[in-house]
């Protein structure tokens, strides 16, 4: 029984990650980017939410604001910051999304102070109890879980199905034949970014849910640890992330479980190498050819 | 030919060399005078130490052209290693300035071992792979140093996770224990022993840079299946050109332990937050150039002290700071505004007029 319950725990922590891996994922895949302040994105959704709740207490209202406020967040940041840099180095682009990233954090500190703010629930329902007491299953839990299945099929079939997601993979595969066929490149990758922050802002709900304490630097190392589990599953794609992040809060549920909680990190990364030093393009990536 | 280009090379290693035995001097003399405010005083060997990795971390973005996010983690070896030993050998050698010295040798050895160990695996990858790599062993090396507890006796060095599964004897000395970290580290590192020792990695990165073994690493930078098919051993020069660089992160971590009482393995010293301060360093200082990162370094690491006035809204102005320069040097519009209005275009100017 225990098995199972570190298993249900390793699955809900896996499908936080996966949600914020799949932003990470979609703005690495389109714009070539690694977005270091999508984790900050993550706290400032969490803060949000936590404000609208204790101002009204309606964890509806704090959801949807949160949303709100990180598309328009996300999609400002690459206007203003990543924009410019479009034909920049990849390197000078890595260090604005880094300078990004402080600038979130410091303001979140003077918005909110550097005291951790005691998250409430936005689950409203009681745990589950199986077997007799033996087993217990937060409600939390089975919500993030609902939640990280339906985003990842909607966001399979979106890209498959729809117009723009069809835009956003010519844009990923060739970014100069993609404007040749008349589309609107900027569009597309804002678009990208607008999608991310708001899987990014669900994120910070339900990871701010599962373990209730909220600084300026809640986002950060989640944020790390997502990415880390993006480039797991082979960056750039989908189900890649889906799996990555899985699987990455699986084993460090179970390194908490059976191995040592405090060195839980270092089993986590240590896969992590050996994954990519055997399939050094990720579980799902494509393999890289290269071209004399 | 190649006279006149070591001759302009070697003017260019003078200017950098210069320029830090010039403010070397204009320092020690401004001492005395009092002009100096004493948090100037006590920054002065941190300069040191972050001036030694960004120069040391170039050798790996710039020359080596790989993006290493993990470099604090060899600092973080070099720290421990030789606080280690200075802690370890307090009674058997008197003079802390002699400990300090074996302990420099140490802590410099093992990062660069550390550098070829992590290096063979983690160069295979490139790109993004390889930086998350190393950033993951970055935060392995930090993760590892929080919870490891290690003691000396007269039987030789113990290693365990915990204070209690140690088993030392009577006598016996308990130096790492866990997240406290080691403590009581003599302080010796001044300010003239950090000049020096950035004297000697400029030494190093230059000669380096100039060296055959140099150019090819430059080679395989610019085309590795060019560099392949002209015989150079691809894999040996990058293994090579990013373990000087861990040992060079190492001799900054030594100097940073004896600087500091109480040496903690936490992730904003040793972890990536630290690995990405001193790649900002790098690309602000621009990428290859050494002379640059060394200013860099100094200008970024003294910037957020004096912005100290401005109390919460520090941070944040360094990042409007980050984001405005990166915007400026890199965007063709910003570039294109700046050549255009350069001091150096009204000289120009001037000049035509006449």
């Amino acid at each position: 029984m225990d098995f199972i319950s570190y298993l249900i725990n390793g699955v809900s922590l896996g499908s936080i990650y996966a949600i914020i891996a799949l932003g990470y994922t979609m703005v690495y895949g389109i714009a070539k980017m690694l977005n270091f302040a999508h984790g900050d994105v993550i706290m400032i959704g969490g803060y949000i939410c936590f404000t609208a709740m204790s101002a009204s207490g309606n964890p509806w209202l704090g959801i949807i604001l949160a949303v709100i406020v990180c598309t328009v967040l996300g999609v400002a940041i690459e206007k203003v910051a990543y924009k410019p840099l479009r034909q920049a180095t990849s390197l000078a682009v890595l260090i604005t999304a880094i300078g990004m990233s402080y600038f979130l954090q410091n303001l979140a500190l003077i918005i909110f102070g550097s005291s951790p703010k005691a998250f409430k629930s936005v689950v409203p329902f009681e745990p589950l109890v199986l077997a007799d007491g033996a087993l217990t299953i937060k409600a939390e839990s089975i919500v993030t879980v609902i939640c990280c299945v339906v985003i990842m099929i909607v966001l399979v079939n979106f890209m498959k199905k729809s117009k723009t997601g069809a835009a956003m993979l010519a844009v990923s595969e060739d970014k100069g034949a993609a404007q040749l066929m008349g589309i609107n490149v900027n569009r597309t990758i804002a678009i990208t970014f607008a999608i991310g922050s708001a899987l990014a802002a669900i994120a910070g709900v339900l990871l701010c849910s599962y373990s209730p304490t909220l600084t300026p630097y809640t986002g950060s190392m989640p944020g790390i640890k997502a990415f880390t589990a993006a480039v797991f599953g082979g960056i750039g794609s989908i189900p890649g992330a889906f799996i990555g992040g899985m699987l990455l809060g699986i084993i460090e549920g179970f390194a908490k479980a059976y191995i040592s909680s405090e060195l839980a990190d270092a089993i986590v990364f240590g896969v992590l190498v050996i994954v990519l030093i055997v399939k050094p393009t990720g579980i799902l990536g494509r393999p890289i050819h290269e071209k004399v | 030919m190649k006279k006149l280009l070591s001759s302009k090379l070697s003017k260019n290693y003078m200017i950098t060399f210069g320029i830090v035995i010039v403010g070397f001097i204009v320092i020690q003399l401004l001492i005395p005078t009092g002009l100096l405010s004493s948090t100037f005083q006590g920054l002065l060997v941190n300069l040191c130490y972050y001036v030694i990795l960004a120069v040391s971390l170039n050798l790996t973005v710039g020359i080596l052209g790989e993006l290493s996010l993990g470099h604090a983690g060899f600092m973080c070896i070099g720290a421990f290693t030789s606080a280690f030993f200075t802690n370890a050998m307090a009674d058997s050698i008197e003079s802390d300035f002699v400990r300090f010295l074996i302990g420099l040798v140490i802590g410099t050895v093992a990062a660069g071992v550390f550098g070829i160990l992590i290096g063979i695996p983690v160069l295979r990858l490139s790109g993004d792979y390889l930086a998350i790599v190393t950033l993951a062993f970055g935060q392995i090396i930090v993760n590892i140093f929080t919870v490891l507890y290690v003691g000396v006796d007269s039987h030789g060095i113990h290693i365990a996770l915990t204070s209690e599964g140690l088993g030392l004897e009577e006598g016996g000395k308990l130096i790492l224990k866990g997240a406290q970290g080691i403590t009581g580290t003599p302080r010796v590192a001044t300010f003239v022993i950090g000049i020096i020792l950035v004297l000697l990695t400029l030494f190093i990165v230059l000669n380096f840079i100039n060296s055959r073994a140099g150019r090819a690493v430059m080679a395989i930078r610019d085309n590795k299946i060019a560099a392949e098919s002209v015989g150079i051993n691809v894999s040996k020069y990058k293994i090579l050109a990013f373990s000087i660089s861990a040992a060079l992160a190492g001799m900054a971590g030594v100097l940073y332990a004896h600087n500091i009482s109480s040496l903690t393995a936490t992730t904003a010293k040793f972890g990536y937050t630290q690995s990405i301060m001193i790649l900002v360093f790098v690309v602000l200082g621009g990428i290859g150039s050494i002379r640059g990162s060394m200013i860099a370094a100094i200008i970024l690491t003294l910037l957020p002290e004096y912005l100290r006035f401005l109390q919460d809204y520090r941070m944040l102005i360094y990042a409007i700071v980050l984001i405005v320069m990166m915007i400026a040097t890199w965007n063709p519009t910003c570039k294109a505004f700046l050549a255009k209005h350069s001091p150096k275009n009204w000289f120009k100017k001037k000049k035509e007029v006449k």
